[in-house]
């Protein structure tokens, strides 16, 4: 189940102070010393304009920041519905990160805008909110990241034609620990397209050639 | 491939089901406990969950269901209970190559985080994955289990995807099992939020004004084998999502009943073959009205509904396991469950059943929606 006919258009990767799209470092920064404060620094130099991201919890932060690279130029929103446009992550942390800050305000007053957060799938709704997605959805939790799951379950899904797009990947926060590997999967060969396997799915992930 | 998927479709079968709850530890004492108009909900006075008191049903702190002593938590010892008594209706082998675990939770362990000391082993321990691996070496699964975390669509998610790894001939059987426990972390969320309602909650009502929270667990027992033939099916479910608010529904349920209607689409039924739909039906003012709306759109405001949160409150990643549950039972007795805490229409029309009513359904949907946006619908048929 590792292999499909499809194609992976996109990838966008961070990890380790740095960001890659297509397989090419686009940015890093080494002075920071922790996970906000890089993503902070990546939206700075991108010069994105989103205010609600100053609201977002850190693993939000990072999916959106990683699909918001991975669409950028790379995206033809108005070729599908936005019915036709999905989204399936998985993580290993869920959405604990946020669980640690929301239970810290529980011993003073309990915070909606901390609570909200404590559920992984929220980084789902954020994209979507974003690119205006509203096909399927889910968030995996994975001890690692499962490659073959992920393909087997994106590609019964444009099989069947209940999407035509899909934004699949990782997106794992803890504390200063981060991981996000996000790639846009389309069915139709593109220039510089990557079949849409778990081989190719594990090595951009891992930063190694392919 | 979508062709050939399409005309040698798997079936996809319920071959065992299990609700463990404050309202009985199998499916049949749970079914018997509604058609009685018995609720698990109650009103306590815990200042372990909150200074305020709570009205919700839970489990007693002392239910001879849980071991003090044990290497399982709580939470853990609610999806052992669940899967065992699912697993002995049918002598169902779970260490077979053809049979995967899925498991559904919101929060699973993070209680833990209330009576210990946060450190990098209690992270793991709360974990997911890790009460999943205990799950799975306690029954002897062969395969890593599929854990799905999805708000309070999880429930539906996890059915939907044990149905999709079937049909895809990756696997012959599915043990689709979800649990949550309701703790002090839990409620003071909900509370900041004020989501719940100080009594007990009123579905669709005029009157509705919050939700009430409960602990359970379900398991639901897929299979493509043929000796289930005579079952009942998973005839068909989509996802979708709002694209509009994280915490807050859509404002015209458009999104909702896009799921509802792709559902009826692979099950290949018109709105006029539903003979009863489980709505999600928390009674908060929002998600009721946008369920509405919803189930207009897809052309299903003349179906009988209920919801059953008046009987077992919202309970999270189990609740669309326990709901879909006793669904299948309405589906099995010909006998739907009134909508408990329900008086006076207060949303757009749509039918909401009162009273346990005799009636043949040869198919059902089962909604729900949850925080990101998110909604799903499955379709269940004779």
């Amino acid at each position: 189940m590792s292999t499909s006919k499809y194609y992976i258009s996109a990838s966008s990767i961070v990890s380790n102070h740095t960001l890659v799209k297509n397989q090419q470092q686009l940015y890093v920064d080494d002075v920071v010393d922790n996970a906000p404060a890089f993503f902070l620094s990546v939206y700075q130099h991108f010069g994105f304009n989103y205010p609600k991201f100053y609201k977002m919890d850190n693993l939000s932060k990072l999916g959106w920041l990683t699909a918001e690279v991975l669409l950028k130029d790379s995206f033809d929103k108005a070729r599908y519905q936005p019915n036709q446009t999905g989204v399936i992550l998985a993580n290993a942390n869920s959405s604990l990160d946020a669980d640690l800050r929301y239970f810290e305000s529980v011993a003073d007053i309990p915070s909606p805008a901390l609570f909200v957060y404590t559920l992984p799938n929220i980084v789902i709704g954020e994209i979507c909110i974003r690119h205006g997605f509203k096909g399927e959805n889910a968030f995996y939790i994975q001890e690692q990241f499962d490659a073959d799951f992920i393909v087997g379950q994106v590609s019964y899904l444009l099989d069947q034609n209940l999407l035509q797009a899909c934004i699949c990947g990782w997106v794992d926060v803890l504390k200063d620990n981060y991981k996000a590997g996000l790639f846009l999967i389309e069915k139709e060969q593109k220039e510089n397209s990557l079949d849409f396997s778990a081989i190719n799915l594990n090595c951009l992930l891992e930063g190694k050639q392919i | 491939m979508a062709e050939d998927l399409k005309e040698a479709k798997v079936p996809v079968y319920i071959a065992a089901d299990n609700i463990t709850s404050p309202l009985g530890l199998t499916s049949s004492k749970n079914f018997e406990a509604l058609k009685q108009g018995r609720s698990g909900i109650a009103t306590h006075n815990d200042p372990a969950l909150s200074a305020e008191p709570v009205t919700a049903s839970l489990f007693a702190e002392d239910d001879q269901l849980f071991q003090q002593e044990s290497q399982y938590t709580r939470f853990e010892q609610l999806l052992i209970a669940s899967i065992k008594e699912a697993i002995t209706q049918i002598d169902f082998d779970t260490t077979s190559e053809n049979t995967i675990l899925i498991l559904s939770s919101t929060k699973g362990n993070i209680y833990l985080l209330e009576t210990e000391q946060y450190n990098d082993e209690l992270a793991k321990r709360i974990a997911l994955h890790t009460s999943a691996k205990l799950i799975q070496q306690y029954f002897g699964f062969k395969h890593q289990p599929v854990i799905i975390s999805n708000a309070c669509i999880s429930g539906v998610s996890a059915l939907l995807t044990g149905t999709r790894l079937i049909r895809t001939g990756q696997y012959e059987n599915a043990v689709v099992v979800g649990a949550d426990v309701i703790s002090k972390f839990i409620v003071t969320g909900f509370q900041s939020f004020k989501a719940l309602s100080a009594g007990p909650c009123k579905p669709f009502d005029r009157d509705r004004d919050g939700l009430n929270l409960g602990e359970g667990a379900a398991t639901v027992i897929l299979s493509s084998a043929d000796k289930f033939k005579n079952k009942i099916k998973v005839a068909g479910g989509a996802v979708s999502d709002d694209a509009n608010h994280i915490s807050g529904p859509s404002r015209t349920g458009e999104e909702l009943g896009t799921a509802i209607k792709n559902a009826l689409i692979e099950a290949d039924l018109t709105p006029q073959d539903v003979g009863l739909i489980s709505a999600h039906g928390t009674a908060t003012p929002y998600n009721d009205e946008m369920e509405a709306k919803a189930i207009t759109y897809a052309g299903l405001a003349n179906a009988p509904l209920n919801s059953l949160k008046g009987y077992y409150g919202h309970t999270l990643g189990a609740a669309g396991l326990i709901e879909s549950v006793i669904t299948l039972w309405s589906v099995k007795e010909s006998l739907i469950i009134p909508t408990l805490g329900f008086n006076e229409l207060g949303t757009t029309p749509v039918e909401v059943n009162t009273s346990l009513k005799q009636s043949a359904i040869d198919h059902a949907v089962k909604t729900a929606s949850g925080f990101g946006g998110c909604n799903a619908a499955i379709v269940f048929s004779k």
